[in-house]
């Protein structure tokens, strides 16, 4: 059984829709990737699965059960965690007040989690009494994750991680991606850097005009020379 | 030395006075702009409102014959705020969670708050008439007069024992309020709230509990403030409603969205009122001994009538929004 299952969603703002039946399915081993050209629907999609915009068809259901236009608070205690692509840390807060509201829908122990957390993120533990708006881009998405990771999900999406960020960064947090999906975590992620992406990815999805054009492993989509010509830049 | 005890009484404890009901009022307006982005124009009469609940409590409580060791106004000031908090509660649910559930923008819900503050008026006037009342027409407002002559004044500085009252509870609030928004998960989820909303939805916080904290918060402090203000003056429908202004101008110079800017910015603001209004000449009267012949201070020598204090609240905020726009500590702009 798929971890998340997408069925011909549809969805929107309101007015036209965005998405117009897009279907996504992964398994918990799995790192998904979107990919598309603009306005082709990938965060939109993300939001979608997390209840951020109405679905008005189709439907999405998460380890067999169905989460369509559930909200947040409903979503992360099953195990969804969503990290959105800006102002995706409480800048006034301390990193590790940012980690705590991660947790905020658990009521067990979670000073594991956080040492896990920062295991992952060594720099983190240092800056843990800095308000996170001091840090830099690249330390800002590592706490983004980080704060992600804090409700110990089994789905992390994941909104352009790289965005905005140095290419050593970028080595970096995807390296950090395929670590988390190591210890067990789904990994459901929209990215601009396609072919480096993909590279990685064991299930890929090309999305255009809010429809699936392409699926297949990363290695099938970078092979396939009609999505290498008009999606990945030739 | 009588001049130095003349300042005492009337800048340094008027000051502070002043001082901790502004504060106690901008913390609500601070922390419901934070939460929820608008401006709460009715907080001043959810002030009033919460002197009229606890008036009515002390009345019941003296009709019942029952003595207290401190003025009944302050032995049923945790019931009031209880009260007070739900009724806040059932305003937000009655009249501002339906907008907000329909998207309204922020100009909606501050137009909604004008309404609420006729509202509420209206109830106090209905029922209380638009006399002005006192908390202690049975009851003796005790004084206390630190005798100085000591250190060879002849005036006592004396400070009322609603005022010392005030002082107590007033710091045993902040420091409870610093506790809770730097300890608690609840008080930690509110600043998360106020820093980045959607961000705060995303993380699985429980946004609506957060709204009803922040409201059982500022409704109970707002109860606090105006029963502090009743018990310092007098109580009348339009106790608070008068200071509503200086009161937001100390949340926005404090910056708005941030508790302790609030706390610092109606200090600020009540001591720069008190001192502008403050008659120089009485301080400086010695002055008149050395001042050749024929140029004696004027009688009345301070900066702004007392009539125009409100002008003080205004021109600090002016400048504030000049110089600084994000208040002392910075708080949101928008």
């Amino acid at each position: 059984m798929a971890l998340i299952e997408l069925k011909h969603v549809v969805g929107g703002y309101g007015g036209a829709p965005i998405l117009n039946g897009v279907d996504i399915a992964i398994e918990q081993s799995d790192i998904g990737v979107i990919v598309g050209p603009n306005g082709a629907g990938k965060s939109t999609t993300l939001k979608a699965i997390f209840g951020l915009l109405k679905v008005m068809g189709g439907t999405i259901t998460f380890a067999g059960e169905e989460i369509t236009n559930s909200l947040p608070d409903r979503l992360v205690p099953k195990g969804l965690s969503f990290v959105p692509q800006e102002k995706n840390v409480f800048t006034s807060m301390t990193v590790e007040e940012n980690l705590e509201m991660g947790a905020f829908t658990r009521t067990d122990d979670f000073s594991d989690t956080m040492g896990w957390v920062y295991q992952m993120f060594p720099i983190l533990r240092e800056k843990r009494r800095q308000p996170a708006g001091e840090l830099s881009g690249g330390q800002r998405q590592m706490v983004a994750m980080g704060r992600a990771l804090m409700s110990k999900p089994r789905l992390l999406m994941l909104d352009e991680p790289s965005a905005g960020l140095s290419p050593r960064y970028v080595i970096e947090i995807f390296e950090t991606i395929v670590k988390i999906n190591g210890e067990g975590v789904g990994i459901l992620m929209v990215e601009q850097n396609a072919r480096q992406a993909l590279a990685f990815a064991s299930r890929g999805f090309v999305l255009a005009n809010g429809q699936n054009r392409f699926t297949g492993t990363g290695q099938e989509l970078i092979a396939d020379p009609e999505v290498a010509r008009s999606f990945l830049g030739g | 030395m009588d001049e130095l005890i003349f300042f005492i009484n009337r800048v340094l404890i008027s000051g502070t006075v002043l001082g901790s009901i502004y504060a106690l009022g901008a913390i609500g307006i601070t922390l419901i702009f934070g939460i929820l982005r608008f401006a709460h124009f009715a907080h001043g009469d959810m002030m009033t409102m919460g002197a009229f609940i606890a008036f009515v409590l002390a009345g019941v409580l003296a009709s019942a014959g029952i003595v207290t060791p401190l003025p009944t106004g302050v032995v049923v000031l945790p019931v009031a705020m209880v009260l007070a908090a739900i009724i806040a509660l059932g305003i937000d649910k009655s009249f501002y969670a339906p907008l907000r559930q329909r998207g309204a923008r922020p100009v909606t819900l501050l137009i909604a708050s004008i309404g609420v503050t006729l509202m509420i008026q209206g109830v106090i006037r209905l029922i209380f008439g638009s006399g002005t009342r006192s908390f202690f027409a049975d009851e003796t407002k005790d004084i206390f007069r630190i005798d100085m002559s000591w250190a060879g004044a002849q005036r006592p500085i004396s400070v009322t024992e609603p005022q010392v009252i005030m002082f107590v509870v007033t710091a045993l609030l902040v420091v409870a309020l610093h506790l809770f928004l730097t300890r608690s998960r609840l008080g930690k989820a509110m600043r998360a709230m106020a820093d980045n909303a959607d961000l705060a939805q995303v993380s699985g916080i429980n946004t609506a509990l957060v709204v009803r904290v922040t409201w059982v918060i500022a409704g109970s402090l707002a109860c606090v403030a105006g029963t502090m203000l009743a018990l310092d003056v007098a109580l009348m429908p339009d106790l608070a409603f008068n200071i509503v202004l200086p009161i937001f101008a100390a949340a926005i110079v404090g910056g708005l969205g941030h508790a302790y800017g609030a706390i610092v910015g109606g200090f600020l603001i009540a001591f720069a009122e008190t001192l502008a209004v403050f008659n120089w000449t009485a301080v400086l009267r010695p002055l008149n001994a050395v001042l050749p012949e024929g140029m004696a201070l004027p009688p009345n020598l301070s900066l702004v009538p007392t009539e125009y204090k409100l002008t003080v609240a205004f021109i600090i905020l002016v400048i504030t929004l000049l110089a600084r726009p994000t208040g002392i500590f910075k708080g949101a702009s928008t």
